[in-house]
């Protein structure tokens, strides 16, 4: 980025340059789209932002001010660019297009393009009232767009007690909302006679009105600000005069009265523009110049912008497939949304007024609650045209498909609109979709592709989430996913079984709870009260791990003793030819060298092999059953205990050295480490559980990888969860920021408790966290905020879990009975005669069949 | 091991009933064969008389003398045991795999007598 001029020469030269101007929400999902789309095999992609920060999710802004900062506000993964080599440039303003040559003009340079993509996005309109000079008084001239502006906001909110927008629609109730999040007495004003004129109409405005008013904050419509004049002898900074004489004081004026596109670097080239603004693009996202594409807020299609985000995607999914295949063209778009305002569950669908010629409406008006409801119908009244919807986006779903599919309404339509004695809103069924019907619209899945994928074997939630992408969005198609799937599974004759065996007919989340509520302490037990048979190898360690958890026996003890895998039962890890391996806990990868050499002699004793593993362990491979417990007896001695290696649980906490030698570390990432694996060791999970804590964002421990990763920041800890390396690698989702380190301790405590209450036999925390219902938000919420209420239990189950810890292998040591098993025969002290091994690179190891064969002929 | 005595020549004893675990096996080495004894102490309907089963310690699909560690169950009715290794579930009463048929294991009669566990 330092030199732009030379680093285009030495460019590869056989890529072509595409470039993209706009790093906002388009603009990012478009280069997500070229990189899927495999552009970067053909194309050196260059993205220009003037912002500071890399793409950020502008339409949940207003969260910045409730805890979100850049990073968690930030689209798509930090590494994404570096990953696929696209060169991002960000704060380097644009100063030009030169057409003729086919260059760009910045600051730093000309930089050549084949293609060009302009994603300038909009900027806030605002109007021209007369008041105070901007540079003296900008807290009376805010708007509200990027993180910048924000900032801006926030530092004048500090010293305010009373804020206006100006602007009622969707932005400006969003803006309020950030004002309110700060503090502020917030207040609309609005031009038009109700809120949200484009979306909704009178009886709906004045129904949001009601709910927006009862949140304390004040609603003013139908006021044009005629002027607004800074004050002296006032308790506030601003008098804002009214036409008509009223007026309303206030300590800033916050801006939201509608977008203009982005236009300028359009048309200072030449390209063609609309009359009101927007670069005029045809069906493939061309502009005049066809090496030119527009897209998103910037761009006027048929004469329209579209201020949505939804829209925008569509057109980087059209200009994505131009340039690396056939072109799907854009072709217009469903303006119809789904929102959540200040709380206020908000709908708007299609034909929301009824404009189209002869359209009828039925409508249902809830003066009490504040609710209203409105499903715009056919002259006929066989088809749904549009609705409108105001304190319950329950029904949302099913009117879009209506009016999306063009389905046949049933015969009294108003049902869709009234309420439902008991269930909830009205579901359209899954077989009245046709298969064009869209599910996802986030990540354009319809019911069709839902469909083959069921057919090409996704036999859960989760998997048909990782094939087809469906609902890894904004997630709100989940209840519908969800629908669609059982009803396909149905019509397939496959009939969705979450029995966990043929001896418990009960998910294994069932079955936890029983165990819990009825305090069920034995397998024999729950087998005796809701079980058949005498249970399998399926059941045994599943409820094996749920008696664990609970209750936190030691697994040797008599009654749990049968129901343990090898590995369990005998406390280390079977290997390919029956003998086991053993690897006590090196907490966070730290170890003595007194520890080092104890390890190293009892290996050389009991000549075992040794390996280094990905945890930051040392495994000793090939001990047989019998001597077992006389390494173990030795390991103790030097001051070693179990790792759980064998367990569904906790496996190692890795870390990088932190602040402690390493001179980019900013916490000590190693004393977070021990603190949380000797808090967790032992806690038996649902599957095993790995923990990593870097001490600066290096990410040295890849925490990201991890079920629980912490990364340090200069003022506390990043918490991320569901993380994943392995088989299905899956990046770790940012869940908290600069947290202090009690407060990570209590985040991870009610996480793994909930974990393990609710995840599925054998599912990591990565496919389990893909199944929730409402995914990461829901998670947040049940943690972070204790939307269910369970805070306070999950931590006192985690306490007593942490504080009956027992290392089980000093456990089993104390009791002969429990070592009677370990013994590869009863009747006799030999080991197994058919383990055989031969020595590579100076160490044991199991021979194999032809060794064998020819070791037979030496011996004979 | 006196009752021992009693039956000396018409079976062999094995181990003491003392030696096996509850719905669980242990390996013993007899002739040179390693034989894996699961023991039932209240039958297979977990109500009747205890019962002792024997089979052939050797598992054909890894190769490796594992089967006595194997968690053992009933599947569709059958008593069987899960091999440790790959999951292959053998019938108590005959060996034969469920997953393939035409694998069987080695069983053994065995039984107990008083506090002995004997072979035919």
């Amino acid at each position: 980025m330092q030199d732009l001029t030379i680093h285009a020469e030495t460019i590869h030269q056989e890529k072509k340059q595409l470039i993209i101007i706009g790093n906002g929400m388009v603009g990012h999902h478009c280069v997500e789209q070229l990189i899927e789309r495999g552009a970067t095999q053909h194309y050196q992609i260059h993205v220009f932002g003037d912002e500071r920060h890399r793409a950020y999710d502008r339409v949940h802004l207003s969260e910045y001010f409730s805890g979100k900062d850049a990073d968690a506000l930030a689209l798509g993964e930090a590494n994404l660019h570096d990953t696929h080599g696209v060169s991002l440039h960000l704060g380097v303003r644009i100063s030009g297009i030169d057409r003729d040559r086919r260059e760009i003009l910045t600051s730093e340079g000309r930089l050549p393009y084949d293609s060009l993509i302009i994603a300038t996005g909009s900027y806030p309109f605002v109007p021209p009232i007369p008041g105070p000079e901007v540079s003296e008084h900008p807290q009376a001239r805010l708007v509200y767009r990027t993180l910048d502006d924000l900032d801006a906001i926030r530092e004048h909110a500090s010293t305010a007690r009373r804020g206006v927008v100006i602007g009622g629609g969707l932005l400006g109730l969003e803006a309020a909302n950030a004002l309110k999040s700060l503090g502020l007495e917030a207040h609309v004003v609005e031009f038009a006679p109700r809120l949200m004129p484009v979306q909704l109409d009178d009886q709906g405005g004045a129904a949001l009105r009601e709910r927006i008013e009862a949140l304390g904050v004040g609603v003013h419509t139908g006021c044009a600000t005629e002027e607004i004049i800074a004050t002296s002898d006032n308790d506030y900074a601003y008098r804002m005069h009214f036409k008509g004489g009223e007026h309303l004081d206030t300590d800033l004026v916050l801006f939201s009265a509608g977008i203009r596109p982005q236009d300028q670097l359009a048309r200072d080239c030449g390209l063609e523009i609309g009359e009101r603004g927007g670069i005029v693009i045809d069906e493939t996202c061309r502009t005049s110049d066809p090496e030119i594409f527009a897209i998103g807020e910037c761009a006027l299609w048929n004469g329209q912008i579209f201020g949505l985000v939804a829209p925008g995607y569509t057109m980087a999914r059209t200009v994505a497939s131009c340039l690396t295949d056939v072109c799907v063209p854009f072709s217009g778009a469903d303006m119809s949304t789904k929102l959540k305002l200040l709380g206020v569950d908000v709908g708007s669908i299609g034909d929301a007024f009824g404009t189209t010629e002869g359209a009828k409406s039925y409508r249902w008006i809830d003066e009490a609650g504040s609710g209203y409801r409105r499903l715009v119908v056919s002259g006929d009244g066989t088809k749904a045209l549009g609705a409108v919807l105001v304190g319950d986006n329950s029904y949302y779903d099913t009117l879009l498909q209506y009016v999306q599919n063009g389905i046949d309404l049933p015969k009294d339509p108003a049902v869709l609109i009234l309420p439902q004695s008991e269930g909830g809103a009205p579901t359209l069924g899954a077989d009245a979709l046709p298969d064009t019907a869209m599910v996802c619209s986030c990540h354009n899945v319809t019911k069709g592709a839902i469909c083959q994928a069921v057919d090409e074997g996704c036999a859960d939630i989760a998997a048909l989430k990782i094939e087809t992408k469906a609902s890894t969005g904004c997630g709100g198609c989940a209840a519908l996913l969800k629908q669609v799937f059982e009803h396909e599974l149905e019509s397939r004759g496959i009939e969705v079984d979450k029995s966990l065996c043929e001896h418990f007919h009960y998910t294994r989340q069932e079955l936890y709870a029983m165990v819990r509520v009825e305090g069920i302490h034995s397998f024999d037990e729950l087998l005796e009260k809701h079980g058949h048979g005498l249970g399998c190898d399926i059941c045994k360690p599943t409820i094996g791990s749920i008696l664990a958890t609970c209750w936190n026996q030691p697994i040797m003890d008599p009654q749990n003793v049968a129901l343990q895998d090898t590995n369990d039962t005998f406390m280390a890890n079977m290997q390919k030819n029956g003998t086991y391996s053993v690897m006590p806990r090196v907490a966070g990868g730290e170890i003595t060298p007194d520890k080092l050499v104890a390890l190293g002699q009892v290996a050389k004793k009991y000549d075992l092999y040794t390996k280094i593993t990905g945890g930051q362990r040392i495994d000793l491979f090939g001990a047989e059953l019998h001597e077992l417990p006389d390494i173990w007896e030795e390991l103790i001695k030097a001051g070693f205990e179990t790792g759980h290696a064998y367990g569904k649980s906790l496996r190692t906490v890795k870390s990088c050295v932190g602040n402690t030698w390493c001179r980019y570390g900013v916490q000590d990432s190693v004393a977070m480490a021990l603190e949380l694996e000797h808090r967790y060791k032992g806690l038996r999970t649902p599957h095993k559980v790995k923990m990593g804590v870097s001490g600066c964002t290096r990410e040295c421990a890849e925490a990201q990888g991890k079920d629980i990763g912490v990364i340090a920041t200069e003022a506390g800890w990043n918490l991320y969860v569901c993380g994943n390396g392995g088989m299905r690698p899956r990046h770790a989702e940012l869940f908290a920021t600069d947290i202090d380190s009690d407060t990570l301790i209590r985040y991870v405590d009610r996480f793994l408790m909930f974990y393990v209450r609710t995840a599925d036999k054998l599912q990591r925390t990565s496919v389990w966290r893909e199944s929730l219902e409402g995914g990461l938000d829901f998670l947040k919420e049940v943690i972070i905020d204790d939307s269910l209420g369970l805070g306070d239990e999950l931590e006192r189950q985690m306490h007593h879990v942490v504080e009956t810890y027992e290392c089980e292998w000093a456990n089993a040591l104390k009791d002969p009975e429990k070592l009677k098993r370990f013994r590869t025969f009863v009747n006799d002290k030999c080991g197994d005669p058919d383990i055989v091994n031969v020595t590579e690179r100076d160490q044991p190891r199991p021979a194999r069949a032809n060794e064998i064969d020819s070791l037979a002929v030496e011996i004979r | 091991m006196s009752p021992a005595t009693a039956v000396e020549n018409t079976a062999r004893v094995l181990c003491s009933v003392h030696d096996l675990v509850d719905y669980s096996g242990v390996v013993v080495l007899h002739d040179g064969r390693q034989i894996a004894l699961f023991y039932l102490p209240h039958g297979r309907d977990r109500h009747s008389a205890p019962e002792v089963f024997g089979i052939d310690n050797h598992d054909p699909f890894s190769n490796a003398n594992v089967i006595g560690r194997g968690i053992i169950g009933d599947k569709g009715g059958e008593l069987v045991v899960a091999s440790p290794l790959y999951k292959q579930h053998f019938r108590l009463d005959d060996g034969v795999c469920l997953e393939d048929n035409d694998i069987r294991l080695a069983t053994y009669d065995v039984r107990l007598e008083g506090e002995c566990v004997v072979i035919a």
